[in-house]
C-alpha cells in the first residue's frame, strides 16, 4: 500500500513527506505504548497512534518506521513536523478513530504484525 | 572513534538527541541497516531510562571495526533490584513517564534482546551504569 492510498482511504491529511513517494507499506501497528513499538522488527511498517509528542517521531526515526498515522485529528506541534521531515518520515493526520482507521486499512490489506 | 552525549533528566523533549547522532554516525560507516536498528533502539531505551528515572547522566560510545560499546551512566536513584527490574512489566515509572509512552516495564528486557552483550551496575541512591556491546558484522 503506498501513501496516496492511505491518505485517501483515511480522508487524511499529509502534514509532511510525499504524497507520491513509491514505499510500499505491507504492516500496520496500532499502539499509543512508544516502548511495544521498539520491540517490533517488521519493516515496511505504518504506525497508527493517538500520541503526539515528540517521542512518537523518535521511536520511528530509532524503529526505522517511515510513516506515522495521527487519529481523532491530533495537532502536532512544528518540532514533531521538524524531527519527521529531517528523519523522512511521513506523516498524515485523519479524523477518523484508531478503531476505524485500524479497520479501513486492514480491510484495504495491510498485514498485522502478530 | 569515541562520543559523548550529555542527558538531562526529565527533559523529555530532548530525549532521543544522543541516540540519533549515534544512528547518523553508524550510517555514516555504511553499518547494516538491521545491526543499525538493534544498537539504536537499546541506546534509545537507555537514554529515555536516564530521562525517566534520573538526575542527569553521560552517554559514552566507542566505535572500532568490530564492535560498538555504549557506556550510560547516570546519577539518579539506581535499581535496587536488578533482576527485577530486567523483569518484563515491572516500572517504577511516574504518570508523566507514561504520558510520554514509555513505562510499562519493557525497556531493559527490550535493552537486552537488543544488544550482544549487557552489563549493569546499580549503586541504590547513587545511579546506575549500563554497558552494551554489540557486534558491527
Amino acid at each position: 500500500m503506498n501513501i496516496s492510498t492511505v491518505v485517501e482511504l483515511l480522508e487524511a491529511r499529509l502534514i509532511c513527506g510525499d504524497v507520491n513517494q513509491e514505499r510500499e507499506f505491507l504492516y500496520g501497528f496500532a499502539s499509543d505504548l512508544m516502548s511495544d513499538v521498539l520491540t517490533l522488527d517488521s519493516d515496511n511498517l505504518i504506525l497508527i497512534t493517538g500520541l503526539t509528542n515528540t517521542q512518537v517521531i523518535r521511536t520511528a526515526e530509532m524503529a526505522d518506521i517511515h510513516c506515522v498515522v495521527l487519529v481523532r485529528g491530533k495537532k502536532v506541534s512544528a518540532e514533531m513536523i521538524n524531527l519527521a521531515e529531517e528523519n523522512h518520515i511521513t506523516l498524515i493526520e485523519t479524523p477518523f478513530s484508531m478503531f476505524r482507521t485500524v479497520s479501513v486499512l486492514y480491510e484495504a490489506g495491510l498485514k498485522p504484525v502478530y | 572513534m569515541e562520543f559523548r552525549y550529555e542527558v538531562e533528566g526529565g527533559n523529555f523533549s530532548r530525549a532521543g538527541h544522543a541516540s540519533s547522532a549515534v544512528k547518523k554516525i553508524l550510517k555514516q560507516l555504511n553499518v547494516d541497516n538491521r545491526i543499525i536498528k538493534r544498537i539504536v533502539v537499546a541506546l534509545y531505551e537507555g537514554e529515555v531510562n536516564v530521562v525517566a528515572h534520573a538526575h542527569k547522566g553521560n552517554i559514552l560510545v566507542y566505535i572500532d571495526e568490530q564492535k560498538i560499546n555504549i557506556k550510560i551512566e547516570d546519577e539518579g536513584p539506581g535499581i535496587p533490584d536488578i533482576d527485577l527490574a530486567m523483569q518484563a512489566g515491572y516500572s517504577t515509572a511516574s504518570a508523566a513517564v507514561r504520558e510520554m509512552g514509555f513505562g510499562a516495564g519493557m525497556g531493559l528486557p527490550n535493552i537486552k534482546k537488543n544488544t550482544d552483550e549487557l552489563k549493569i551496575a546499580s549503586d541504590v541512591g547513587k545511579g546506575t551504569t549500563l554497558e552494551m556491546i554489540t557486534y558491527l558484522q
